[in-house]
């Protein structure tokens, strides 16, 4: 697993002016919910493809990875790099890839990693697919308005590249995802898609009615909405996935989540009942929150050598946009690789 | 516990006098990010962990559903 972070690091005072509220209680907030540090690109023409080819330049240069081994791509993102074509078929054509490596894009946020590994193990029951080239790239601070105070502080930019292998060692790998699209809403960009192309009128900023401006081209967050329907839905899936697979929250090594903010983590840590320590919330206070990335960054930046010596149960859960929660229980370790690097 | 659930509240919105008012949601006094700072200081205040499911607008209209939603979630203070 490698993670590839955009070397721009932005400090959240150095943006508190921007949010229409008084310096304390932006100062407040940033305690509770973790602001302190992103890493977004600093220049908006680099994109998610920009984040994992440069990851994949590293692992071809550093012989981690044999072009010629990888079997089919999957890109697992909401910010492609056109349109039309699916960005793992640019990939495919930047290496060179051959014509039986099967391409595959993905939209998908929050649990964007989890649909991309179950996607993956799908794949390697095909025959003649046994390594699957998991990309999740999202590079979304250009969708977010720098008055906004929901979302600016906390979304980030980032890429990783996840390598799954078939193995003939037996293994047990319990996991679900569940849909509801009539939340889908509660995380949307307005505009830039078949609905509303951008245009002049969906460039113009808006006040809502707590201060915020942004525009139709921006990302919107029902905070509200999202942080309910994760504290509901999410805990219940763990016990149930820690039942399936014969688990209980000491069985478990690692509790890998999706890192939408500190203190929504620290209330699901205590609701599932594992400790602060077990169950990481380090990933927006460094790097922010860059969606479906954000499990392989608190993999690689809380675990990264661990995992290349020694191998671990852990469980990966994954929630938000969609609305999609996912949890997989499985171990991992022994990696030939685990690491972030920076672009 | 009211006092000190008060002044919580004069901390975070300085403006309002919390001791004479209510509806505090519905009125516009406390906003989304207020409640994660203001759970987050009664957390602390009365050693608690509120509930992430408890953290719903009518559970922080007034002194008196916050007083109930401490003693829910197994103040000892």
């Amino acid at each position: 697993m490698l993670s590839i972070l955009p070397s721009n690091e932005v400090m959240f005072e150095d943006e508190m002016h921007n949010y229409s509220f008084s310096e304390a209680k932006s100062l407040k907030l940033k305690s509770a919910m973790g602001f302190r540090a992103k890493r977004v690109v600093s220049d908006e023409r680099t994109t998610g493809f920009d984040l994992v080819t440069s990851g994949l330049d590293y692992l071809f240069e550093h012989g981690l990875l044999d072009k010629n081994s990888i079997d089919a791509v999957l890109f697992v993102s909401q910010s492609p790099e056109y349109i039309m074509p699916p960005t793992s078929n640019l990939i495919h054509g930047k290496y060179g890839l051959g014509e039986r490596v099967y391409c595959l894009d993905i939209n998908q946020g929050c649990a964007g990693f989890i649909v991309g590994l179950q996607q993956s193990f799908l794949l390697l029951n095909n025959p003649g697919i046994n390594r699957v080239l998991l990309c999740n790239a999202d590079v979304l601070s250009p969708k977010v308005s720098k008055y906004d105070r929901n979302s600016n502080p906390l979304i980030g930019d980032a890429a990783a590249i996840t390598i799954v292998d078939n193995t003939t060692e037996p293994t047990t790998i319990v996991g679900e995802i569940r849909m509801d699209g009539t939340g889908a809403m509660a995380l949307n960009i307005p505009a830039g898609g078949a609905r509303m192309p951008i245009s002049d009128s969906t460039s113009e900023l808006y006040e809502d009615s707590f201060g915020n401006k942004r525009s139709k081209n921006h990302l919107v967050m029902q905070g509200d909405n999202v942080f309910n329907f994760v504290q509901t839905q999410v805990p219940a899936q763990i016990k149930k996935i820690l039942e399936s697979s014969g688990d209980n929250v000491e069985t478990i090594d690692h509790f890998l989540f999706h890192q939408p903010n500190r203190f929504m983590l620290q209330k699901l840590a205590d609701k599932i009942g594992v400790s602060r320590d077990k169950l990481p919330s380090n990933v927006v206070e460094n790097f922010g929150n860059s969606s479906g990335v954000t499990i392989p960054v608190v993999t690689t930046y809380n675990l990264g050598e661990q995992l290349k010596n020694s191998e671990f149960k852990v469980c990966f859960s994954g929630f938000g946009v969609g609305l999609a929660w996912g949890t997989i229980i499985l171990k991992v370790g022994k990696l030939d690789f685990c690491k972030l690097i920076y672009h | 516990m009211r006092n000190q659930i008060i002044q919580i509240l004069n901390e975070i919105r300085p403006e309002f006098d919390f001791a004479t008012e209510n509806n505090f949601i519905t009125q516009g006094l406390l906003d989304s990010f207020d409640l994660i700072t203001l759970v987050t200081d009664l957390d602390e205040k009365f050693d608690i962990s509120i509930d992430g499911t408890d953290i719903l607008p009518e559970n922080f209209e007034s002194i008196e559903s916050i007083e109930s939603l401490i003693r829910k979630n197994g103040t000892k203070k």
